[in-house]
């Protein structure tokens, strides 16, 4: 049986340097494997990108170096598959000489009903739940994660 | 747990609990002790034919200990049948036997150094630290590598990684920091990736190099050997 629910996820990072700068040309490789390596991962669902492949370019924040990441999985563990168990997790050995550290949180997961995808203004408010309350059943992270509604699989 | 527990048991919170205290006992026993390490170092599902023959004991008697090994939870059984054949004639399931997922631990007097891993690992992951942890994990490994012989499999299996050819890779079993990593992947892992690449420096020939190629299951780093990178 398909889950009736799906797993949604945003996290932010503030870019240290341009895009087309020395400093993140590390990052700027790894954007198309990586985005490819996402699209053919099990448990893949959907990512916001624009015509150029990924949302690089989507700022959607006050301060212009903030960039967003969203996407859609089938569960949990597909997402932490792909995230922290794929040379994906070799890319983000290398955050600290690409983004800045953040105090609040950066990355905020919840459930969505299948079939749906969430916009970049519901995924700015799941991050703000997550900063002001802290992981909960609406807004959650890796480390303490809530189990999807009730009556869907997981 | 109540403080009345504490006044009235005598100081046995000091003690180790019963189970891991039991765990550890059983593998007094030298043929225990050898089935369990052909178990483990085995890698996966391991039957009581195959243990009592390298062990060399007969299968009768490998199948009672290695029972005892399950019931202790250092071993977790299952149940498959072998071969192709299916049906009426191809025989019951055979009873296979793993590594426990879970841990055993036993510090006397009593230590809790994965609590302080926890909240130090909490501290460098808030304070963005990561860059400073993989210069301090890189000058530990290489302080190990200069002290240890040549053998690059000896000085990973001392510090509990178990490492195994696959192609031209050697990698490795076991997290030695399983808990912490699945807690901190970035952090843990590119901490461990330091202190690997370490250890191939302090060994000082070029004894192979080290990267990141996580998969599920099993350790995040692997060694190339330096004259066939892959």
């Amino acid at each position: 049986m398909a889950p009736a629910h799906h797993l949604a996820q945003v996290n932010v990072a503030i870019v240290r340097a341009p895009l087309d700068s020395p400093q993140l040309a590390g990052f700027v490789a790894a954007l198309e494997p990586i985005n490819a390596l996402a699209d053919h991962s099990p448990g893949f669902v959907w990512r916001l990108q624009t015509e150029d492949g990924d949302a690089t370019s989507i700022r959607p924040f006050e301060d212009e170096r903030v960039m967003v990441n969203l996407s859609v999985w089938e569960s949990l563990e597909s997402l932490r598959a792909f995230v922290y168990a794929s040379r994906h997790l070799d890319v983000m050995r290398h955050r600290r000489e690409w983004f800045h550290r953040m105090t609040d949180p950066y990355l905020a997961l919840w459930w969505v009903p299948a079939g749906t995808i969430p916009t970049v203004a519901e995924a700015r408010e799941r991050l703000k739940l997550l900063t002001r309350d802290g992981p909960g059943p609406d807004a959650f992270t890796f480390r303490e994660p809530f189990p999807a509604p009730a009556g869907a699989a997981r | 747990m109540s403080s009345g527990r504490r006044i009235y048991n005598g100081g046995m919170d000091r003690v180790p609990p019963e189970r891991d205290l039991a765990a550890i006992g059983l593998l007094q026993d030298p043929v225990r002790r050898a089935l369990y390490g052909h178990v483990v170092a085995a890698g996966g599902d391991v039957s009581r034919n195959q243990a009592a023959e390298a062990v060399g004991v007969q299968r009768g008697l490998a199948a009672f200990h290695l029972d005892k090994l399950v019931e202790a939870g250092l071993l977790e059984a299952s149940f498959r049948r072998l071969g192709d054949r299916r049906g009426p004639g191809a025989g019951r399931p055979a009873k296979l036997y793993r590594r426990a997922a879970g841990e055993v631990e036993a510090s006397l007097p009593p230590r809790t150094y994965e609590t302080a891993a926890q909240l130090l690992a909490e501290a460098v992951d808030q304070a963005g630290a990561d860059l400073e942890l993989q210069a301090a994990a890189r000058r530990a490994g290489q302080a190990g590598g200069r002290d240890a012989g040549p053998a690059i499999e000896q000085l990973l299996e001392a510090r509990g990684y178990e490492p195994y050819p696959d192609g031209n890779r050697l990698r490795l079993r076991n997290c030695p920091f399983a808990h912490l990593a699945h807690e901190f992947p970035v952090l843990v892992c590119s901490m461990n990736l330091a202190l690997v690449e370490g250890l191939l420096e302090g060994i000082g020939k070029p004894a192979g190099r080290a990267v990141m190629d996580p998969a599920p299951g099993r350790c995040c780093v692997a060694i190339t050997s330096k004259d066939n990178q892959d």
